[in-house]
């Protein structure tokens, strides 16, 4: 991913600052522009999530692209934000440990790096809470 | 809007090509399918392809024009155009060609897909796929299509207490459907320890339970279904067509473990078929890896969800059972050259409903066929039939 495309998401990987409707109450993480429920209606404001959420569902990924080989196996999940809004993460645990329903809280880690000589990611990963 | 009939198919031998280049590829399943249809090339219209990532897989981009040209219709000038929408790319482009005659804007149009995948490595390949989920929010997490489809089969098994047997059953069925198509990249039957005791590639997902890298082309023709005797004494009708889309990202489902850009398509084709689920004679769904064809055969509402677990270990879905999935093997088993798999469950369907199939051949009247992008967030559906 280029350094830009990056930059331009950092807050919100580095602090879960995602979105949230006014107009009906829904919270976005990842963040959306725009309200799919009450559309142009819609007032989005940014917020600040608390972080703390329940593993959905995971998986052990064994076998990776470039830029995640390094940490294979590695725990991915599907998380849901108690303010309920749904995201892709990994779980940082020990990998026979991870379960459905799972409590999870955030922590600030390196994701990827773009080869040896580019720039280094950095975001949110979440841990047992 | 036109009733359209299929004249003519053709498809390439799926597998590893490291002889055969992109272009040689789509020129085999372009000459066949005109050979089938008894036509020659001169005498096409318009023509639509699908191609996920040539742009990445052999740096080449603008392919409408390439397969024109090498096609041999340059100096035709007729228009060639690309659709991509990911793994379901080749779906679209024969729902393009439909619309195009159906429309009455075209008269005789080719579907193709097409894709090379071996020309790079395994991790660019890994890479390339990726881009079919959300690279920003899904990507940068480190998912994987195993890894997303893995998700998917946890949660599953979760609530509905489907088996690692069962779900190995999936692929043990589809070898044996493979077994029979010339085509297919894996033409040997394997067992349900063939399955359990592969690689892990993301718990609780095998190396047996995915879909293979492939290279591949196929192509149809299409005609107004008043004009397609001209061609062939074995056109087949397009009875109903259904297209939807869904959330980009698997985490922004409703449900985790239900497609539901595949009931929407799946119900809009039954809609616009006119015909009835106890009428359907077969399905090629996109199995791209076990899971997604248990999902695929519940949210298409051939059974209740959870249900198609054990009606695969029973044999329903065999290819003498009551309602035979993926006789060609699926994309397990015949492979997926992800571009061109959309076009080649309706050479499968064609070859079927024709009396064609050889040591495959099932005795039905309606097929279907049912090809996903991404993890869902495009789903393409089509219902053929004898005329």
């Amino acid at each position: 991913m280029s350094v830009s495309r990056f930059w331009r998401k950092q807050q919100n990987r580095y602090n879960l600052i995602g979105t949230h409707c006014t107009t009906c109450g829904r919270y976005f993480y990842p963040p959306r522009s725009f309200c799919p429920d009450c559309r142009r209606e819609g007032k989005i404001v940014d917020h600040k999530f608390k972080g703390v959420g329940t593993v959905v569902t995971y998986t052990i990924v064994r076998s990776a692209g470039d830029q995640f080989k390094f940490l294979t196996p590695y725990a991915l999940a599907i998380i849901e934000l108690d303010e309920g809004s749904k995201l892709t993460s990994q779980v940082i645990c020990d990998i026979d440990k991870i379960q459905i329903g799972m409590r999870v809280k955030p922590v600030f880690r390196k994701l990827a790096e773009d080869g040896k000589s580019g720039a280094i990611f950095y975001g949110t990963k979440f841990v047992p809470a | 809007m036109r009733e359209v009939a299929v004249i003519g198919v053709g498809c390439t031998k799926f597998g590893e090509r490291w002889e055969t280049s992109f272009r040689d590829l789509f020129v085999q399943a372009g000459a066949l399918a005109l050979e089938d249809g008894n036509l020659s090339g001169e005498r096409i219209d318009e023509i639509f392809v699908g191609n996920m990532s040539a742009g990445r897989f052999i740096e080449q981009e603008h392919i409408g024009a390439l397969i024109a040209d090498y096609a041999g219709l340059a100096t035709d000038n007729i228009p060639a155009t690309r659709v991509e929408a990911a793994c379901a790319s080749g779906g679209l482009a024969f729902r393009q060609a439909y619309t195009a005659v159906a429309s009455g804007m075209s008269d005789i149009v080719v579907a193709a897909g097409v894709e090379k995948m071996t020309d790079v490595g395994t991790e660019v390949t890994t890479d390339v796929l990726a881009a079919a989920a959300d690279r920003e929010w899904e990507g940068i997490a480190g998912i994987t299509f195993p890894g997303l489809y893995a998700m998917m089969a946890t949660q599953y098994m979760h609530r509905y207490g489907l088996t690692r047997e069962q779900l190995a059953q999936v692929a043990v069925k589809n070898h044996d459907n493979g077994a029979k198509n010339p085509n297919a990249q894996f033409q040997k039957p394997i067992t349900i320890e063939t399955v359990t005791k592969s690689t892990l590639v993301a718990d609780p997902l095998r190396l047996f339970d995915c879909s293979p890298v492939t290279d591949g082309a196929s192509a149809v023709i299409l005609a107004p279904l008043e004009r397609a005797r001209e061609f062939t004494d074995t056109p087949i009708k397009v009875l109903g067509c259904g297209q939807a889309s869904s959330s980009l990202a698997l985490h922004d489902r409703k449900d985790i473990c239900t497609m539901d850009a595949t009931v929407a398509a799946g119900n809009r084709a039954f809609q616009t078929a006119k015909v009835e689920r106890k009428d359907i004679g077969f399905v090629e769904v996109h199995d791209c890896f076990t899971i997604a064809e248990i999902c695929a055969i519940e949210d298409l509402g051939f059974c209740k969800k959870g249900e198609a677990g054990k009606l695969t270990e029973e044999g329903y879905t065999a290819r003498d059972g009551k309602l035979p999935i993926n006789p060609s093997g699926g994309l397990k088993a015949c492979g997926h050259p992800v571009g061109a798999t959309g076009v080649k469950q309706v050479y499968e369907t064609v070859k079927q409903l024709r009396g064609d199939a050889g040591g495959r051949q099932i005795d039905a009247e309606i097929g279907m066929t049912h090809n996903v992008g991404g993890t869902g967030a495009t789903v393409v559906c089509h219902i053929f039939g004898r005329v």
